[in-house]
């Protein structure tokens, strides 16, 4: 004890020691801006539009629901950009996939679970060409990518009207109800919770009685799964460590034997397979799939994932982070509607929002490395 | 059996019609310091490219430990213990000195797919290891870019050893150092070949060769000059067989000439 306490003296004594503070680390975790960003957020609208109902159980699901859209691809492109990578082809990515599984449950007849699984491996072949394309080419995956923005949005608009003549192939919600898989992206979880709160009168009711607010939507489940999935892949495995190795410096991890090709592949399939999921969450709710679909998204997910902490330049960054990037998103979006502000100013404020975040990440990768 | 820890018999690397190396021969032992030293362009790169299974010589032989080999990959060589430390270092400014010094040979715990990266484990074994060397590493979840250059350089070799190195490779590891950081990493050499490691230390530096190594091989175009003990060599005489010493002369007479013709 008393050699311990001595050791501990010594140290403390030696002139190059600093201490740290808890809050200097807090500092210097990526996630921080956007957690505080988030609580901002709050803040604000807790005193503009605390008494319009948008915190209700019914307002803050739908704040809720549309964080995780974003939030379930956004996990996905922050993880691929502390890679060293983009994805832009995303949005395409999202209208693909929500084609592949309407035409053929729709047009060729097959149950609705195989068009999902259709829809899954088609993602896993979009995913694995762009990181196949960017590994072997060496081309910046902004050129590769958007390419594939491209080619994908033409082609589901081409083989839509091709084989539909229209752009939108609507009637699956029929199909929605008898399908073995279907509710893993449709059904309400914790509905029980939601009517016991309902009848006890502490949240809206309809008309008839049942709450306004049914359940918590399968896209916020899914949107939570999904970061504490790539949170714990990030910090606690192996594989965590060649992301932001690959993404730090591609040559000198290599040059250990990390195995960057296949890493980057791996979370190219990644970000396809999170817009399949998020295409499955859209398509099986209205019940009918649009070739426009997930429009811009991959724009607003780059948004999510720096906001929430990553470099552009890869390397850094964290889950957490680009899922309360999507929650401030998804607040401010759905709030503004609350509020007397005209709508239109959410873009100004979605742009300003990022500047600032850029500028802070700057500031704090310039304090992780250059020991400040 | 020769107590040589690797021998390189008359290597020759050509590209094309370019002869890159001729004839290098070196032998290491262990727990001895070999500087290979050169002036750019000597060829330097290219055998320690070489050695380290980068490029397959062209003639010549590469034994290690008494056995004839051939690397067919960085891997290859890794995998005998011979471990390369390049003058990037492998290091990522981002990441911690733990997941540095573990990167793509993390160690893990538990079972298939929820098989973890032992981060406790892996954070004691980086503090201990720099320890030794003398750095103490206040938080190994620091990240690297807070170091200075010589803790950097001292964290690259002490990973290659932790990792099984029996011969080391260092790409100039004091060319970017100051006098002191220099100093360190030099210390640190030298303990690593006191512990029984072979060590190839390339450089230009006379002045950090010298305190440190036990022979000198010499390489000028692509040919060696030759390998020296120390006992058998002074500074000076290192300092002039560096190209440096008869080109230095020459260039001397140059200027004198230039300054008579400027008077005149």
């Amino acid at each position: 004890m008393s050699t311990k306490s001595k050791s501990i003296q010594n140290k403390s004594s030696d002139e190059r020691l600093r201490k740290v503070s808890k809050l200097k680390v807090l500092l210097n975790r990526p996630e921080l801006g956007a957690l505080g960003g988030s609580i901002l957020v709050f803040i604000f609208f807790g005193i503009i539009a605390g008494d319009t109902g948008m915190f209700s159980a019914y307002g803050t699901i739908n704040f809720l629901e549309v964080s995780a859209n974003l939030g379930i691809i956004a996990v996905a492109a922050a993880l691929l950009m502390i890679g060293g990578e983009f994805d832009l082809s995303v949005g395409s990515m999202i209208g693909f996939a929500g084609i592949c599984i309407a035409i053929p449950a729709i047009y060729w007849g097959w149950p609705l679970w195989m068009s999902i699984l259709f829809a899954f491996s088609m993602a896993v072949l979009v995913g694995y060409a762009n990181g196949i394309l960017v590994v072997r080419t060496g081309l910046p995956s902004f050129i590769v990518t958007l390419a594939m923005l491209f080619i994908l949005r033409g082609a589901t608009l081409a083989i839509t009207r091709l084989i539909t003549g229209r752009t939108q192939v609507p009637g699956l919600r029929v199909l929605v109800e008898d399908d073995p898989i279907a509710w893993i992206f449709s059904a309400d979880a914790f509905q029980f919770v939601f009517t016991w709160l309902g009848s006890l009168g502490l949240i809206e009711l309809r008309q008839d009685g049942t709450p306004l607010a049914t359940g918590i939507p399968a896209s916020v489940i899914w949107w939570i799964a999904m970061t504490i999935f790539a949170t714990w892949l990030l910090m606690k495995t192996r594989y965590g460590n060649w992301i932001f190795a690959s993404g730090g410096d591609k040559l000198g991890a290599r040059n250990v034997g990390v195995p960057v090709g296949r890493v980057k592949i791996s979370l190219f399939i990644g970000t396809a397979v999170a817009a399949t999921v998020y295409a499955c969450v859209q398509v099986l709710d209205a019940g009918s799939a649009d070739t426009m679909r997930g429009f811009l998204k991959e724009l607003e997910a780059i948004v999510a994932a720096v906001v929430g902490g990553c470099l552009l330049t890869g390397g850094y960054g964290s889950a957490i982070g680009a899922a309360f990037g999507a929650l401030i998103f998804g607040t401010v979006s759905m709030g503004i509607y609350y509020t007397d502000v005209d709508t239109d100013w959410f873009k100004v404020f979605l742009g300003v929002m990022m500047l600032i975040a850029v500028i802070f990440n700057n500031y704090i990768r310039r304090r992780v490395t250059e020991n400040k | 059996m020769s107590d040589n820890l690797i021998e390189f018999n008359n290597i020759s690397k050509f590209f094309g019609s370019v002869i890159a190396l001729k004839d290098v021969t070196m032998h290491i032992k262990r727990g001895q310091i070999m500087c290979l030293l050169g002036d750019n362009g000597a060829g330097k790169s290219t055998l320690i490219k070489t050695l380290s299974g980068v490029h397959k010589p062209d003639e010549g032989e590469i034994i290690v430990e008494g056995k004839k080999t051939i690397f067919d990959s960085p891997r290859d060589a890794l995998d005998m213990g011979i471990a390369t430390v390049y003058q990037d270092l492998a290091l990522v400014s981002l990441m911690s000195v733990t997941r540095n010094f573990f990167m793509g040979r993390e160690p893990t715990k538990g079972f298939g797919p929820f098989k973890t990266f032992d981060i406790n484990r892996a954070n004691t074994i980086a503090s201990e290891r720099m320890g030794q060397i003398g750095i103490d590493v206040r938080d190994p979840s620091q990240a690297v870019g807070t170091m200075s250059g010589g803790e950097r350089q001292c964290l690259a070799i002490s990973r290659a050893i932790y990792f099984g190195a029996k011969v080391l490779i260092l790409d100039e590891p004091t060319s970017a150092l100051g006098v002191h950081q220099a100093s360190v990493v030099l210390k640190y050499i030298v303990k690593a070949a006191a512990s029984g490691l072979g060590v190839i230390l390339i450089t230009h530096n006379v002045h950090h060769a010298y305190p440190v190594g036990n022979s000198f091989t010499i390489l000028n175009r692509g040919k060696s000059m030759g390998t020296f003990e120390k006992k058998n060599l002074s500074r000076e005489k290192l300092l002039g067989m560096m190209a440096g010493g008869e080109e230095l002369d020459k260039l001397e007479v140059e200027l004198k000439e230039i300054d008579r013709i400027a008077k005149n």
